[in-house]
């Protein structure tokens, strides 16, 4: 099999996910200092910061949703069983065999079934539980001010709680997800991937599985 | 190109979104120049008394003095006798107790106690000329005091134990003619020695505030905008607004920041968010008793030891009365950070001959009400003043001894030191049963903290009530607040998973090492 570099993460892909890593990971440092779990910024600009961070977040996310709609790129994210056994078991035992990936990056294809759970399960629970809780928590009460009578809810506890375990939840998935990017072919293609947009793959026009889903093809659309 | 737009685009956006949302809106002139402009204008007054005929006769009593002011001021007496300054109490209603008149001659204080019997000496700062233990001058308007309020020669004082008449001595031709708006001088004199000294009771009251600078009191301050009481206790027909709810119990009539400030006088959003929940005095009152320390404790109990036969007074450190026979042992505080409680502007007090529930518990004699759940309530700074005195443990009822009288065996025990001999007249004075016996109790009283505002480079920081470790809220536990307060499961367990994550990553990685090390040795094998 011919391996060929390919233009596997669009522009706007990477730049949405770059976007996103320095948003969330600015989120997470300004939220667990309102948190007081440490202190950096001092307690007001950290609110400040992060609220600034949050909407631009929500701006992101508004046009990252648009672009997965209108690209047919959501189905990527689409979870299936099929292969979930063998990619658990490449990461158990296969990768300290220097076992072969066990299922193949195409541009169609750029998730792992693994990811797709994953990916899935961060668009949506996680992220969808932190921007929701994230905003209740800054509209919370305050009904008179905003004119929404609607949330005037009786305890910020409940949305406190909600908005702290989405966070914990979205670190332990930037931990987990940092040394995952170590696995592909190098250490650092997945990572060179992100930043370029190319990777070395195989050929895909010399597999034959994908090209039934040629109408899947973002060139189509362009 | 097209993809260079759009990101140029998007970027552009997300900075509008920072700059709008971190920029603070300017709206000239701020509410806080305007008052700053209306109050430093010194209002210049309409007439000057020293050209009035009718007070340049010869006065040689202050009641001649009180006609000479009614001879002008001919409706003035019964504003001045409809007010609360004068009859010493409100009508009032209490859920449970209905309609009541409550003031200094039926609430139990935490200081000298109550006025009943002690009028010779509690009257001093009553605006009447020699209240007796009848209270017949009442009646005569020809007892108000208008020179307490009114003498701008700052010579004018009232005599000890005396029922509120001054010092006869006085040149009552000068005070008279100097008269005007009350001074600071004027209301401090009673307001500032309440309970028997200087800053005995409210804590943010006290002498200090006569001339204070800006460390003291932002609004008062001589090299400030120097405002008088009067300026914000305002006046219709010799009622003053504000009151402070040692003795008061609704909610009205109150004298509010927000009357001057509005209830968003902040630039920051999140700061005015804060006012539907957060009384201004509660970041902007950091410490109170600033100037001179503020009694803390009363402990009536250790009253009475004598000296040879004499009574004697002890020192603490700053010079403060540490122990006085007539009162009992004291613990005074400088530079107090107050106790927060949420309030909604009602308490109930502890009025005489109320029977004590539950007499192992500290007996709270004004219990101010509110809660997070209520959306009347804010977080208020108090002073929490606790007392040990003496009560009846047979009837359950506070005891309200004869404290003071001009000679010895009348039975006040400033004289006698005889606690049951006092308590027997005082009760009876009081029309209050009385068993025989003297036992002491608790008593909390709670003072809203309302003066010495600190300037706004000095207000609470964020970060001392949003923390974990010694929140200044860390008392009010009936709410979460971010920064105080967190899910114990959540952050215990959320940083377990975080850790075993860690470490499954880093075994996981050692593996790799080790076995991509072991796999390339057999291939150069």
């Amino acid at each position: 099999m011919s391996k060929k570099q390919v233009y596997i993460y669009k522009s706007f892909e990477r730049f949405w996910h770059w976007m996103q890593a320095i948003l969330i990971f600015f989120l997470a440092f300004t939220g667990f200092e309102i948190h007081d779990t440490y202190t950096f910024f001092g307690y007001r600009d950290a609110v400040r910061y992060h609220n600034v961070a949050a909407y631009m977040l929500i701006a992101l996310i508004v046009f990252a949703i648009f672009w997965h709609l209108t690209t047919g790129e959501y189905k990527q994210y689409i979870p299936t069983f099929k292969n979930i056994r063998a990619q658990l078991d490449y990461y158990i035992f296969g990768i300290f065999r220097n076992a072969p990936h066990p299922t193949k990056k195409t541009v169609l294809s750029k998730l792992n079934p693994l990811q797709k759970f994953t990916y899935f399960g961060l668009k949506i629970l996680v992220i969808p539980v932190s921007v929701t809780s994230g905003l209740l928590y800054m509209f919370y009460r305050y009904p008179s001010k905003q004119g929404v009578e609607a949330i005037n809810i009786e305890s910020l506890e409940f949305i406190a709680i909600f908005h702290t375990i989405a966070a914990i939840l979205l670190v332990i998935f930037i931990v987990t997800h940092l040394y995952l990017i170590t696995t592909g072919e190098s250490v650092t293609s997945n990572l060179r991937a992100m930043l370029t947009g190319f990777e070395e793959l195989e050929d895909a026009n010399n597999s034959t599985e994908n090209i039934a889903e040629k109408n899947l093809s973002t060139k189509n659309l362009e | 190109m097209k993809k260079v737009i759009l990101i140029v685009a998007f970027l552009g956006l997300l900075a509008i979104i920072a700059v709008g949302t971190l920029s603070q809106k300017e709206s000239e002139p701020t509410t806080l120049m305007k008052l700053k402009e209306k109050y430093s204008k010194k209002e210049k007054p309409s007439v000057d008394h020293s050209k009035f005929a009718a007070l340049q006769q010869k006065f040689n009593s202050p009641q001649e003095v009180t006609k000479a002011c009614e001879s002008c001021h001919n409706m003035t007496a019964h504003q001045v006798m409809n007010s609360n300054h004068w009859n010493w109490e409100r009508e009032e209603y209490v859920e449970g107790r209905g309609i009541i008149y409550l003031g200094k001659g039926n609430a139990i204080n935490n200081f000298c106690i109550g006025t009943q019997g002690n009028e010779g000496s509690c009257a001093k700062c009553h605006i009447g000329l020699g209240m007796d233990e009848k209270r017949t001058v009442f009646t005569d308007s020809t007892n108000i005091d208008c020179l307490v309020c009114h003498d701008n020669s700052e010579t004018y004082a009232k005599a000890n134990e005396k029922g509120g008449a001054p010092d006869m001595s006085l040149d009552f031709n000068k005070i008279a003619q100097s008269v005007g708006k009350p001074r600071r001088s004027n209301c401090g004199v009673c307001h500032f020695y309440g309970g028997g000294g200087n800053n005995v009771k409210h804590g943010d009251l006290e002498m200090t505030q006569f001339e204070p600078t800006k460390e003291i009191d932002i609004h008062m301050a001589t090299d400030g905008m120097n405002l008088t009481c009067v300026e914000c206790h305002t006046t219709e027909q010799h009622n003053l607004s504000g009151k402070v709810y040692s003795l008061s119990s609704m909610s009205r009539n109150r004298n509010t920041c927000e009357d001057c400030h509005t209830a968003t006088p902040h630039k920051d959003d999140i700061l005015n968010e804060h006012t539907i929940k957060v009384a201004c005095q509660t970041c902007h009152i950091p410490t109170y008793a600033k100037g001179n320390a503020t009694k803390m404790y009363w402990d009536w109990s250790t009253a009475g030891k004598l000296k040879n036969g004499e009574p004697y007074v002890e020192e603490d450190s700053m010079g403060n009365h540490a122990y006085m026979s007539i009162k009992g042992s004291f613990v005074w505080k400088k530079n107090v950070k107050p106790d927060y409680i949420w309030f909604n502007g009602t308490a109930s007090h502890y009025l005489e001959g109320d029977k004590i529930q539950d007499t192992s518990k500290s007996l709270v004699l004004n219990k101010l009400h509110g809660s997070y759940a209520d959306d009347e309530s804010k977080i208020t700074p108090v002073k929490i003043h606790v007392a040990k005195q003496p009560y009846d443990p047979i009837n359950r009822i506070l005891i309200q001894p004869k404290l003071y009288a001009d000679k010895k065996g009348e039975g006040a025990f400033w004289k006698d030191f005889n606690w049951e001999k006092a308590a027997e007249v005082g009760m009876k004075d009081a029309g209050l049963p009385f068993s025989g016996k003297v036992s002491f109790i608790k008593t909390e009283m709670y003072w809203p903290v309302n003066h010495m505002v600190a300037s706004k480079e000095n207000t609470v920081q964020c970060k001392e009530c949003h923390t974990r470790e010694n929140s200044r809220l860390a008392g009010l536990k009936d709410f979460y607040m971010p920064g105080r307060d967190y899910s114990k499961i959540v952050d215990i367990g959320g940083m377990w998973i975080l850790i075993l994550t860690i470490l499954g990553i880093f075994t996981h990685a050692v593996i790799r090492f080790l076995s991509y090390r072991k796999l390339k040795n057999e291939v150069s094998k």
